[in-house]
């Protein structure tokens, strides 16, 4: 098993004495590992960081960092930095000499400091920026100098929070494409906060999700978009069609679901479930179909299929894909994703008001206990 | 556009410029006219001209003594104000009744400023409070002498400036974003450090404001020293009064001002140039260390 770098256990914060803002969470964070904190806002996240910061002490509960209890450690006393929501660049110092401070600090000698800030400005390749202040700095360049600045100290855990919020969309990948690289080449833990799904989809080895100071699910990207532990973890990560009903057969890892929006459908199950219980389906948009023609007798053999006819009532283009809301006859509205893969030459462009099939198999669906 | 712009900033500067001609520069001139004259037998300046003024202050031990004594009174009155106020100021600044212990502040400059000198006086005083007290206590048994000396010139000015350091101070601190200090701790700044390293340099403007608005009056300061210095107290302020009316001698009253004028002056440049100095050293480090780096490679 891999060593522990951080780990907190039954930590709880209060504010004010009765607003509980981080509720008894359980988190072990493996060495090297990029570890992100997903959440709505508010849900507790910052706090958390600022836990394992020492900027905050922890009501309950102990933090331990390379199996240590860390609690009484003041924050200058931690192997831990942080890049912070809004960065907090020193600006009377120039680029340089904030990301020369911790070293400064500890009065290391001024080559060896040389040395360390200029591998820094390098590996950010910030090369040219040395002496402006941070006020002449660009938003990735401020993000990237606080990067440095907290990397320079050699840390044991890198704690990120929101470092891209402040970015627009295009630097935002690029921006976590290098972050990325970086969390590669130095080879240390990164505990990233955010409340943007995709970035913690996309980046992370592992994350967990909150939401009112609780920790919902922690596990793999997949394993949190694939197998979502409840309605809020489906709902936050992506978007998802539910549909609550009662089990009315089961057939080996298959169940037949009598629902009030669709009637009934066949999901595939991978915990045991009982007849006459409720339960509810999520089905991916991107895993559902959308064509002008039935489904071929081939594919409507397979008893594990769910077709429904619909009219399309609306649609948005969006380059890649275009998003779709289908009009089940039965009344319920779905939410279908269809990619765009030869648009120009597809002679059947699915367009509004266009009677359609949706369908999808069983086992593209997901159980989620009530 | 940007032409009738400038035009519209020129004329409504005027009133400012004609201001600062005629309550300014004028009498600045007319002092160092002044200067270079001959005293009359009432007071006023006349013809010839002369150095002879200059020459006798420049020469005379007593006005450096004088001047001295004015240098160290401000400076350690303004220091003292520093130290003061900059907890005061950062307390206000993240207090919740901030407005509140605003205005404890300003109250003061509602009540006359002699009024308030002479405040002092009643608690300074042979017969004032303190002594009463302390003879009330049998600590002592006759009153000592608590005014007319340096010491109380000091405390009478600390008093009276203490405000005005505090305001520009405040309103710096009020504007700091002090998750700098959570950034300085979490790179491992002791609470000293971060106070030393990121706060004070970040305040910097307000902390260079309070003492050049406290430094300058303090310097010319007239009444303080008179009314609770003494013999012992006396600063520059007072020998170019008594210069000027009982001496009656406009020309060396003029002088002695324009020596000073010329050296505080000259003193609060080199201050204000000083922090620019000390921002230039970054910049040389990085540049030895391109010569270096090229060097080992060339
Ligand atoms: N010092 C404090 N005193 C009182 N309440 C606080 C304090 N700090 C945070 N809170 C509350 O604790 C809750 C969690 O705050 P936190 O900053 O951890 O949220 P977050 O998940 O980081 O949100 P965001 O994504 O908006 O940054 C919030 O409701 C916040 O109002
Ligand atoms: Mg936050």
């Amino acid at each position: 098993m891999a060593e522990i770098s951080i780990e907190l256990r039954n930590v709880t914060k209060i504010f004010d004495g009765d607003f509980v803002a981080v509720n008894n969470v359980n988190l072990s964070i493996e060495k090297g590992e990029f570890f992100s904190l997903l959440g709505p806002s508010g849900c507790g996240k910052t706090t958390i960081l600022r836990m394992i910061s020492g900027l905050e002490e922890p009501t309950k509960g102990e933090v331990i960092l390379n199996g240590r209890v860390i609690n009484d450690l003041p924050p200058n006393k931690r192997e831990v930095n942080t890049v912070f929501q809004n960065y907090a660049l020193f600006p009377h110092l120039t680029v340089f000499e904030n990301i020369a401070f911790s070293l400064r600090i500890k009065r290391k000698s001024e080559a060896e400091i040389k040395k360390k800030v200029m591998d820094m400005i390098d590996l950010m390749r910030l090369n040219g920026h040395e002496n402006k202040k941070p006020s002449q700095l660009s938003g990735g360049q401020k993000q990237r100098v606080a990067i440095a600045r907290a990397l320079v100290n050699e840390p044991s855990v890198l704690l990120l929070d929101e470092p891209l919020a402040a970015l627009d969309a295009k630097l935002r990948q690029h921006m976590l494409i290098e972050l990325d690289n970086i969390h590669d080449e130095v080879g240390i833990t990164f505990i990233y906060v955010t409340h943007d799904q995709s970035e913690a989809l996309s980046i992370s080895d592992h994350l967990a999700v909150m939401n009112e100071g609780k920790i919902i699910q922690v596990g793999t990207p997949v394993q949190v978009y694939e197998s979502p532990a409840n309605l809020f973890v489906a709902n936050f990560i992506g978007e998802t069609n539910f549909i609550q009903g009662i089990v009315e057969k089961v057939e080996g890892n298959y169940i037949l679901l009598k629902t009030e929006k669709l009637g009934e459908i066949w999901c595939y199950r991978d915990f045991e479930v009982k007849i006459g219980e409720k339960i509810n389906v999520s089905i991916r948009p991107e895993k559902l179909k959308i064509t002008i023609e039935k489904p071929s007798e081939e594919v409507l053999k397979n008893s594990f299929v769910n077709v429904f006819k619909g009219i399309v009532s609306e649609r948005i283009y969006l380059g890649t894909h275009s998003n779709y809301i289908v009009s089940i006859d039965q009344g319920y509205q779905m939410k279908v994703y269809r990619q765009h893969i030869r648009y120009l030459l597809d002679e059947n462009i699915i367009d509004w008001n266009d009677e359609v099939y949706v369908w999808w198999f069983a086992d593209d669906s997901y159980l989620i206990k009530d | 556009m940007e032409r009738t712009k400038r035009f519209l900033g020129f004329v409504l500067s005027f009133p400012g410029i004609i201001w600062l001609t005629l309550f300014f520069l004028l009498p600045t001139t007319i002092i160092v006219v002044y200067s270079f004259m001959t005293p009359g037998p009432y007071g006023g300046a006349y013809l010839p001209f002369t150095l002879k003024y200059y020459k006798m202050m420049i020469t005379n031990q007593g006005f450096w003594i004088l001047f001295m004594r004015t240098v160290v009174i401000s400076v350690i009155s303004t220091g003292i104000c520093l130290a003061l106020a900059l907890p005061v100021a950062y307390y206000i600044a993240t207090s919740k009744y901030k407005n509140f212990l605003l205005s404890l502040v300003i109250i003061p400059f509602w009540t006359n400023f002699l009024v308030r000198i002479f405040g002092w006086l009643v608690i300074l005083g042979n017969n004032g409070l303190i002594n009463r007290v302390l003879m009330y206590l049998h600590i002592i048994d006759k009153p000592v002498s608590l005014m007319y000396n340096q010491w109380s010139v000091i405390l009478v000015i600390v008093y009276m400036y203490l405000p005005y350091m505090i305001l520009p101070l405040y309103s710096s601190i009020e504007k700091f974003d002090f998750h700098l200090l959570e950034a300085a701790m979490d790179l491992g700044a002791s609470r000293t450090k971060t106070i030393f390293s990121v706060l004070l340099p970040s305040i910097k403007g307000g902390i260079s404001a309070g003492i050049v608005l406290v430094l300058i009056p303090v310097l010319g300061s007239y009444a303080i020293p008179d009314l609770v210095g003494g013999k012992d107290g006396a600063m520059l302020g007072n020998l170019i009064a008594r210069q000027l009316t009982t001496a009656r001698n406009w020309p060396l009253s003029s002088a002695i001002s324009m020596i000073f004028l010329l050296i505080s002056t000259v003193g609060l440049l080199v201050y204000l140039k000083f922090g620019e100095v000390r921002n230039r050293r970054n910049r040389v480090i990085y540049e030895d260390y391109i010569k270096e780096e090229t060097n080992k490679i060339g």
